[in-house]
């Protein structure tokens, strides 16, 4: 279908942004990449008055490193978070995800502070978020503040964000000595939206697992941080019957919604499934 | 763009894009989006609107260079901006051996994915020189096609690639 008719402008600056998104907030959209908005548009899921294009915004875009912290600009593309050397040597984790977003026509526009203000909860980029302990840099005309990514998302495309707030900046500490990461989704076909997905971002320490962040998407209303399967792995060397004390220990984590895809007990074994894979390959 | 206060509320723009070369500037509604306006304001209607929510790929064109979904697209937002298509990229023959191959793999039957086919295929070879099977099949998850089964589409962009790297190496 086409979308609802609507209004259009394009700030140049993130002032301008804020200050339209102060007048308009309730009946505006900010306009990122557009690959979830404008197909929500075309199938008048969504009916906003205006339109706010913030892709001409310059100073939103782009990867810089300073003092051990990644910044990596809201409206920076997926296909340049994706090949940057910066992302792969200090973020494994995302560098692992890109891939799995969508396909390269949609990486090629889609941003990533869009995929996280959009909180999706089977988007990728939200639980890699909440794995590495990310702050997220809110703007509005009343100032800037930083949100923990785990204190962001509240439920189903449900954020910290207020009508009047944008998200200028994602900040990811760098990966730590004895950290490492894996990912892992199952989808239907390449690209597609998962069916259940795991980050894991955790500490090997003298052949035992430390600190351990295992966070799941598509398996709840929000990115859902395992911390009973994290506390059954602590302290215990890498080893199948250690993956299996995960694996057994998520039913006290994870309560997965039913959809077309997959009813709750379908989630929660594929869960365990990727969950034994993921540790495995973050092991090896 | 004007002050925010003349641009707030105007629900038509006037925008000039580079389409295949030449410029053009027409009046559209702001909800109007890239394939539609190639289609319906340029009549160029190589580039095919299929499920209009991002998925078949059947609308993809290039914008700055970069292959992306003509209906998640605004047209307003390619308003001074380089856009190619299937038909400009057919005159110049930058893709003339991949147009040859797909036509003597038979990777094609109805023609109905094939532009954005082969335009995803360009980008891939253009990115990468090399392609495996495994990697063009991932390449091309993003464009539907419901008639080849896909076999002979693979075969056509892999054929391509080996033969750049051929032509490359003589």
């Amino acid at each position: 279908m086409k979308p609802p008719p609507f209004a259009y402008t394009r700030p140049a600056t993130v002032d301008e942004a804020c200050a339209l998104l102060a007048e308009h907030g309730y009946d505006a959209k900010l306009l990122a990449g557009g690959q979830s908005l404008m197909a929500t548009l075309n199938m008048r899921l969504s009916s906003p008055e205006l339109l706010i294009d913030i892709n001409r915004i310059d100073e939103l875009a782009g990867i810089s490193l300073d003092d051990g912290i990644l910044r990596i600009g809201a409206m920076t593309r997926h296909v340049v978070v994706e090949t940057s050397p910066l992302i792969a040597e200090h973020a494994p984790l995302i560098a692992q995800a890109m891939p799995n977003i969508a396909h390269a026509a949609i990486r090629n526009r889609g941003t990533f502070g869009g995929s996280i203000a959009f909180a999706d909860p089977a988007a990728e980029l939200p639980a890699c978020a909440v794995a590495l302990g990310a702050r997220f840099i809110l703007r509005s005309t009343d100032g800037t503040r930083t949100v923990a990514a785990d204190d962001f998302f509240h439920g189903l495309y449900d954020t910290e964000l207020s009508p009047n707030e944008m998200m200028t900046a994602i900040e990811i500490p760098v990966i730590a000595p004895g950290y490492r990461s894996a990912f892992m989704e199952l989808a239907r076909r390449h690209g597609d939206y998962a069916m259940v997905g795991i980050t894991i971002h955790a500490m090997l320490e003298n052949g035992a697992i430390g600190d351990a962040m295992l966070v799941y998407f598509a398996a709840g209303g929000r990115p859902v941080v395992a911390r009973t399967a994290a506390a059954a792995i602590k302290g215990k060397a890498p080893s199948e019957e250690t993956f299996e004390a995960a694996a057994a220990a998520l039913d006290q984590d994870l309560d997965p919604p039913s959809d077309l895809n997959a009813d709750p007990a379908t989630r929660l074994h594929l869960a365990r499934v990727l969950t034994r894979r993921a540790l495995a390959q973050w092991a090896a | 763009m004007g002050s925010v206060a003349e641009t707030m509320m105007e629900t038509e723009l006037d925008i000039t894009v580079t389409v295949n070369g030449e410029r053009a500037s027409r009046r559209v509604p702001a909800r109007r989006n890239l394939v539609d306006f190639l289609r319906y304001d340029l009549g160029l209607t190589g580039s095919h609107v299929g499920c209009e929510h991002g998925v078949c790929g059947a609308c993809t064109v290039r914008l700055d260079g970069q292959i992306v979904r003509g209906c998640l697209t605004l047209a307003a937002q390619a308003d001074g901006l380089q856009v190619e298509t299937i038909e400009g990229v057919s005159d110049t023959g930058e893709i003339a051996d991949l147009q040859e191959a797909f036509i003597a793999r038979n990777a094609l039957q109805c023609g109905f994915c094939t532009p954005g086919m082969l335009l995803t295929a360009a980008e891939l070879l253009a990115r990468e020189p090399n392609p495996d099977r495994a990697r063009i099949r991932e390449f091309l998850s993003g464009n539907y096609c419901r008639c080849t089964g896909y076999q002979a589409i693979v075969d056509a962009v892999e054929t391509t690639a080996k033969a750049r790297a051929a032509g490359a190496g003589s």
